[in-house]
């Protein structure tokens, strides 16, 4: 089985060429000017294309459970999607009940998982606190390959981490060498204000952004961050959304702590008036968490992925659809949290960052692709076009557009966040582990040739964090 | 002519892994683990160290002329002397007088240039503003490989350009796809200071600092920003020294501009209190511009370099010795400005940074190599350790440690600003175009060896500049006027 990309523009995070590039084994093993096809080899022409490395989604929830329903993406059909966009990998998320043990969490999602069409890998939710708690983050990142753990500062009563369990963990995952991640979103707050406006008889899909105004995730972003620089361990925000949290981030990571931001590409362009629609279904579609901001919010963001106080993009994609969105219909507190989007991450990324000149073309690689790779350790396995890396690649073209629509998307989602918008810059051809299973048409994917992708601790961030742990290690003073 | 180097761990600005790198006719040929070494092929051990990029200084200022002198290294000895740091290329500048064309000191300073013994280029500096000035511009990114011209902000009756020609020299630049690079402080506010302290009688280094406070680079950073803001030029601010420039850099970067940063070795360790060292000859030695800054300000520059907001250093290598320094003995403005650096750059920032946990190894080639490469377009050829790539390689010895001296210094000067410093983290070996030319203490450097390097215009911000200029149209709006 192997593959040659013809004719096409290598992309990286780095910098822009001109090469052919040979596939086989599921591995780039050659990449040059006029490369000769061996015999069998398919050929794919890239005319006039770039040929970039896969876009990595590092914030899925593929087949999440709710109410005795799961999303409609499962772990076929969300991955599949996500290839006819041009993404290879996501990093999906375990999420354990409290009580749950870790581990038996983590073996449900991973059998869940067997279906995968391409690579996938988890991060693993730290949803309550105990020594069997951490201990199983012990075996989980010496035995299973994670090297990274999610916590909620949002859902009050549910999974919510007070501040002593956020302390507990972040300093366990520094110990581990594995990054802390954090949906910073005050919880408390959320609860008061979800209550008041229930009082008010603000009961449908508005009461849902008017309950978590940006204070709400500024104040948790500020003080996880605190927390987290108390410990000496580094730290990953999830969809950062607004101004507030953006300058938390950015005035940490200019204080020289090891923070990182992701933003997600619904939250660059959707506007806060959608949750506002008198359409009950197009509202409680917009239901997310955090939930969509004004135009001011939106520049800071992007602002933030193009100074490099964000590093990643991601979508969140959580397939929730109309059904299930009623369950809250009498009650916005209810309502399922989560929108698609996996799919059109890439193209919206494209269209409104590059085709704007928000973004370099080297830029767009780095925040869809090559800096998720590194902050969660797996580069230049991913996230690179390199001899060696594997031969997981886009082939995109710049200038081709398509119109987002729930009608043509392959997404199990009744509702696309985007529908009718005319994207500039789309996966001509998806390649992973060396084959060609989208080629700008049709979906050639296969159940289950999907690999989980086990992450090693101890990201070079640590090489830092490590040292400056040491010169500051408490100090004693003896005293006669 | 190729070698091998043996054992060692490459580190790049993306990653670590162990390899050995073979260079065969100035290029590196092969990047695996056990490599066979060829017949033939010198053979350099790595073991224990790290095989990184060779430095970049894309800021220094080699046989600079001044008041019928010069300064003491020239195009030989600086880039040696920078070669037995790791370093191995410069990024100089051409000057011309105010009333030079730019391409005629351009001729003069690439004959200067020709004994460089490592790979070199140039920026050149637009100190006035004419029809000729903007057609040599374009004959120098044309013809000649230039893709940056430096502004100076500071140096009022001299190179100082005032607002309507750094717009001018701004617009030009964009329109060819080069990088303005500008020095940022305030001419007029220095003159106006230098006059307050000299009718004090403070005619001594220490008049220095205090007409150049911080406000003075804080303002001239802004305006320069905001013109290059207004005009969608790509910006690229030097020797950045002091809270007050960076954070008008982040607010910048922050609001989606293309604003690019760097700091001198020297900026991040040496504080002001040495203006008010008792003896002339150390005071007057410390004087460069910006100056020495209190240590707060050196804090706020690593964490400039922590966060991405400074992308690189360098030295403003500046070899005035003694007895030119002398020359402002009754009258600090007359001290010419300018200290020497090129040398130490990599091992203070090993020692200052990467040892004290501020900066990871990767960080470390990345603002001492691949930024500068990146920002001034001659990337991957170099500051990256690759087949293909320059090898320009420097063999790193994370351990090994070193006393700085004027004494022992391969620079051609009488001083050294971080003398009596012990430093952790040494250049083992330093490869030049495939040739070592530095190992454990001997230097081989051959006049003439080095090359100047074309940079070709128009690097990737300048597309997405463009683009986001076209997302603001001129608006007219089509009237008709009532019949009377």
């Amino acid at each position: 089985m192997s593959l040659l990309i013809k004719g096409g523009t290598v992309v990286t995070a780095e910098e822009t060429y001109r090469a052919d590039v040979y596939c086989a084994e599921g591995i780039i093993q050659a990449i040059g000017e006029n490369l000769e096809a061996p015999g069998g080899a398919e050929v794919v022409d890239a005319g006039e294309a770039l040929v970039i490395p896969g876009g990595i989604d590092p914030h899925t929830h593929m087949e999440l459970p709710f109410m005795g329903t799961v999303t409609a993406d499962d772990f076929m059909t969300g991955p599949s999607a996500a290839l006819a966009g041009g993404t290879t990998m996501i990093i999906d998320f375990v999420i354990p009940s409290p009580e749950q043990s870790l581990l038996e969490a983590y073996d449900t999602w991973m059998s869940n998982a067997e279906k995968a069409p391409a690579d996938y890998s988890f991060h693993v939710a730290i949803t309550w606190w105990s020594d069997q708690v951490k201990e199983e983050m012990g075996v989980l990142t010496r035995e299973r390959g994670v090297n990274s753990f999610k916590h909620f500062m949002a859902y009050k009563g549910a999974i919510m981490l007070d501040d002593e369990v956020l302390l507990n963990s972040f300093d366990r995952c520094q110990e581990l060498g594995a990054m802390a991640t954090v949906h910073a979103e005050n919880g408390e707050l959320i609860y008061h204000l979800q209550n008041k406006l229930m009082a008010m008889g603000i009961t449908g899909p508005e009461g849902h952004v008017q309950s978590r105004p940006p204070a709400v995730e500024g104040e948790a972003t500020q003080r996880v961050i605190a927390v987290a620089g108390a410990v000496n361990a580094p730290l990953y925000v999830v969809h950062c959304s607004c101004k507030e949290a953006l300058s938390a981030i950015a005035t940490a990571r200019a204080n020289g702590q090891a923070v990182y931001g992701e933003a997600l590409a619904q939250h660059l362009v959707i506007d806060e008036s959608t949750h506002y629609l008198e359409d009950f279904t197009q509202a409680a579609a917009h239901v997310m968490s955090p939930p969509f901001r004004s135009k001011e919010h939106r520049d800071a963001i992007w602002g933030g992925l193009q100074s490099g106080t964000l590093q990643t993009t991601a979508s969140d994609h959580c397939a929730f659809c109309a059904p299930q969105k009623a369950i809250g219909k009498d009650d916005f507190r209810l309502m399922p949290n989560g929108c698609g989007g996996t799919e059109d991450r890439m193209s919206v990324l494209w269209d409104q960052g590059v085709k704007t000149g928000k973004l370099t073309p080297n830029d767009f690689v780095r925040v869809t692709s090559t800096a998720t790779a590194k902050i969660f350790n797996i580069h230049p396995r991913k996230g690179e076009i390199r001899v060696g890396a594997d031969a997981d690649i886009a082939i995109w073209d710049p200038n081709a557009s398509r119109t987002v629509s729930a009608k043509t998307h392959h997404s199990n989602m009744d509702f696309n966040l985007y529908e009718g918008m005319t994207l500039t810059g789309i996966s001509r051809a998806t390649i992973s582990q060396g084959k060609q299973v989208w080629d700008g048409n049709e979906l050639r994917v296969e159940k289950g040739v999907g690999r989980y992708i086990p992450r090693p601790t101890y990201s070079s961030v640590f090489d830092r964090v490590k040292t400056y742990a040491e010169l500051n290690a408490p100090r004693k003073v003896e005293r006669a | 002519m190729s070698l091998i180097i043996r054992g060692g761990t490459v580190t790049t600005a993306e990653e670590s892994y162990s390899a050995d790198v073979y260079c065969a006719d100035g290029l590196i040929q092969a990047i695996g683990e056990n490599l066979e070494v060829p017949a033939g092929a010198e053979v350099v051990d790595a073991g224990g160290a790290l095989v990184m990029p060779g430095g970049i200084d894309p800021h220094t200022h080699m046989e600079l002329p001044f008041m019928g002198g010069r300064t003491g290294d020239d195009f030989f000895t600086g880039p040696a002397a920078g070669i037995s740091g790791g370093t191995t290329m410069i990024i100089d500048f051409v000057i011309p007088a105010a009333d030079e064309r730019p391409l005629d000191a351009f001729h003069v300073w690439r004959a200067r240039s020709e004994k460089a013994p490592a790979d070199y280029s140039f920026h050149v500096a637009i100190t006035s503003w004419s029809d000729q000035v903007a057609e040599d511009m374009e004959t120098l990114t044309r013809d000649h490989g230039i893709n940056s011209f430096k502004h100076f902000m500071a140096y009022k009756n001299d190179i100082m350009l005032d607002g309507e020609h750094l717009m001018q020299s701004f617009r030009r630049c964009r329109d060819l796809g080069a990088v303005a690079t500008v020095h940022c402080e305030d001419g007029n506010m220095i003159w106006l200071l230098q006059q307050e302290l000299l009718a004090a009688g403070i005619t001594g280094p220490e008049g220095h600092p205090q007409s150049r406070p911080p406000e003075v680079e804080g303002e001239a950073t802004n305006r320069a920003i905001r013109i290059a803001q207004l005009l969608n030029t790509p910006v690229y601010i030097v020797h950045v020294t002091c809270r007050e420039a960076l954070q008008e850099i982040t607010r910048a970067r922050s609001e989606g501009q293309r604003v690019y940063g760097e700091c001198l070795a020297q900026h991040l360790v040496v504080d002001d209190s040495v203006y008010y060292d008792p003896d002339p000859i150390v005071a007057r030695a410390h004087v460069m511009s910006p100056p020495f800054r209190s240590k707060d300000h050196l804090r706020e520059l690593w964490r400039g370099l922590q966060s991405g907001n400074l992308q690189t250093t360098a030295t403003d290598h500046c070899a005035f010795c003694n007895a030119d320094k002398t020359k402002g003995k009754d009258d600090f403005t007359m001290i010419p400005n300018g200290a020497s650096g090129v040398e130490d750059r990599m091992s203070i920032l090993w020692d200052q940074g990467v040892e004290t946990g501020k900066l990871t190894p990767n960080e470390f080639v990345r603002i001492t190599s691949t930024n500068a490469a990146q920002i001034f377009n001659i990337y991957p050829r170099k500051g990256a350790i690759r087949i293909g790539a320059d090898a320009d390689i420097v063999v790193w010895d994370p351990k090994a440690n070193r006393t700085i001296s004027a004494k022992t210094q391969k620079q051609n000067n009488d001083f050294n600003i971080y003398e009596g410093m012990n430093v952790t983290g040494v250049a083992r070996s330093t490869i030049s175009q495939g040739n070592l030319l530095w190992h454990d203490g001997d230097l081989r450097a051959e006049p003439g060896a080095g090359r100047f390097i074309k940079r070709p215009t128009f690097g990737p911000a300048f597309a997405a500049s463009e683009r986001a200029r076209a997302q603001r149209p001129w608006r007219r709006v089509a009237r008709v006027e009532a019949a009377e």
